[in-house]
């Protein structure tokens, strides 16, 4: 892999950028490795970085069905962030937003990161005890937020209208670190990344059976042949469930349709990140201009990644409210992806019922954050057969012996 | 947007005066089950790509719950009938068949 610099820019100018490699190699499947990984999206490409740079295990295949990033990678709404209120919920996406925050570096692929800050705005006295509540347990996890005043959020983000007549701004949730990052360029970094280390990306390339012999998993059929594996990493979000049946095993997880929009582009008005949880709709401006919207799921299961439309009007509706100047723009796309959602709304990365496979999913509303997180722990699952202290919570027992980390209650909606 | 008939008042009801409900013929466990019993019961759906057995309640209209056979994959209903049962009826079944060759049937 040629390393992308100024340099390198310089020297490319002089052969009329004629000599750019691309970014991944696009191999025929190998007759077997010791780790496949199904799901070439953001947390099953991190999965395999990790994999091989914490852990050395460099004889990977990714496989995917379609594109790489071409599922729920490229369909949210990229905001990051980390304010959790249970203990395992707050070490996971903090690690993940750390990991960000150098991630550029680490992958010498600009993802550009933009830690611009995230706030929550707290729209009734309950969502006040609420924040209040988050602010101090993440005072004690360590991870930088704080509760702020309607004045100091109307400074923060002058747009806001903080008088609303059904749901004044009491106050907000802000964390200074939080932000956005551009998702396809994640997906990608981790790709270039990958196949640098000699690992296989095979796209086009669906999974079609699970093979195993006395309990443990011996190779999975594909729709390019029939593949040999030591180990095998599940990490296909929506589709968690269909893989999971041909695995053999049921999971706690309902896929459904989550919507996001962007309007046409304007020029800057809004360097923050604004959630919106009582009425449900949040919003961030992206480097283009665009307002990137995005609302709630739809309540039924769907595999169509389109949703309802009146969700896309309660959303609009609630942010018309929190921001009145935004009842004149026009809204330019609209899309869905297919989000897996758990009881409890938190993920699961953990061992399965099939020996030496692993499974991450249910990361529901909430995908993206977590992606260098979740590729760190599911990397370490993998490599070593135990969860490391930061996914041990996460397993799938936890719904039988009733140990949920229950976001759901503690936040109410998206995340 | 969904649109799906009330068995009981015989309103083609659109979706935003229904609420959904999950999946539908879940077999109840109580007390004196095993935790894994519990644990199906409570949490794991089979979540298909396909034919799928769900209940709605026509909440702003009659306010009754009952029970819709719908495709996930592609948003098609192929009927609704009152949630007083253990299994779809037959004549669903049948629609079901005619326009799902392929399929592996209710279990």
């Amino acid at each position: 892999m040629k390393r992308y610099s100024l340099f390198a820019i310089a020297r490319e100018a002089l052969t009329h950028h004629q000599g750019w490699e691309r970014a991944w190699r696009s191999p025929a499947p190998k007759p077997g490795y010791d780790v496949v990984i199904i799901g070439a999206g953001g947390h099953g490409l991190a999965t395999a970085y990790y994999l091989g740079r914490n852990h050395g295990i460099r004889n990977v295949a990714i496989l995917e069905k379609g594109w790489l990033g071409g599922g729920n990678t490229g369909r949210n709404t990229t905001i990051i962030r980390s304010n959790y209120l249970q203990d395992p919920s707050a070490a996971i996406y903090e690690k993940s937003r750390s990991l960000y925050e150098t991630l550029s570096q680490d992958l010498n692929f600009n993802v550009m990161f933009s830690p611009r800050g995230v706030m929550m705005l707290a729209q009734t006295h309950h969502e006040v005890r609420g924040y209040l509540r988050t602010a101090h347990a993440n005072a004690l996890q360590g991870v930088v937020t704080e509760f702020i005043s309607p004045a100091r959020v109307k400074e923060l983000c002058p747009i806001l209208n903080i008088d609303g007549p059904r749901y004044p701004v009491l106050g907000a949730l802000w964390q200074p670190r939080g932000g956005t990052g551009r998702h396809d360029a994640v997906a990608w970094g981790y790709a270039r990344a990958c196949s640098a280390m000699g690992m296989d990306i095979i796209q086009q390339c669906e999974v079609t059976g699970v093979r195993s012999e006395n309990g443990k998993v011996t190779g999975v059929e594909t729709t390019k042949g029939h593949i040999g594996t030591g180990k095998l990493g599940i990490v296909v979000a929506g589709h968690s469930g269909q893989v999971a049946q041909m695995a053999g095993f049921r999971l706690p997880v309902e896929s459904m349709a989550l919507q996001a929009l962007v309007s046409e582009p304007i020029k800057p008005c809004m360097d923050v990140v604004v959630m919106a949880n009582t009425v449900h709709g949040y919003m961030s401006q992206s480097d283009k201009g665009e307002m990137v919207i995005g609302g709630g799921t739809d309540g039924f299961n769907n595999y169509t990644q389109r949703g309802s439309f009146q969700h896309i009007e309660e959303t609009l509706r609630a942010l018309i409210e929190t921001f009145p100047m935004l009842s004149r723009l026009k809204m330019l796309r609209q899309w869905g992806g297919i989000v897996d959602m758990t009881g409890d709304r938190s993920p699961i990365i953990s061992k399965t019922p099939l020996g030496n496979c692993f499974i991450n999913c249910g990361w529901g509303t909430g995908g993206f954050k977590a992606i260098p997180g979740s590729g760190w722990a599911m990397a370490e699952l993998i490599a070593k057969g135990e969860p490391s202290p930061l996914a041990a919570a996460f397993d799938m027992g936890r719904f039988r012996e009733g140990r949920f980390i229950d976001e759901s209650v503690a936040a109410g909606v998206a995340h | 947007m969904l649109l799906l008939i009330c068995p009981y008042c015989g309103v083609a009801a659109e979706e935003t005066e229904l609420a959904p409900g999950g999946e539908a013929h879940l077999k109840r466990f109580g007390p004196g089950s095993s935790d894994a019993e519990f644990e199906a019961y409570l949490f794991a759906r089979k979540n298909p790509k396909g034919v799928h057995f769900e209940r709605w309640r026509h909440a702003y209209g009659c306010g009754k719950w009952f029970l819709a056979a719908r495709c996930t994959a592609t948003l098609e209903v192929f009927g609704t009938y009152p949630a007083q049962t253990s299994g779809p009826p037959d004549d669903i079944i049948d629609r079901i068949k005619a326009r799902r060759p392929d399929w592996k049937g209710f279990a």
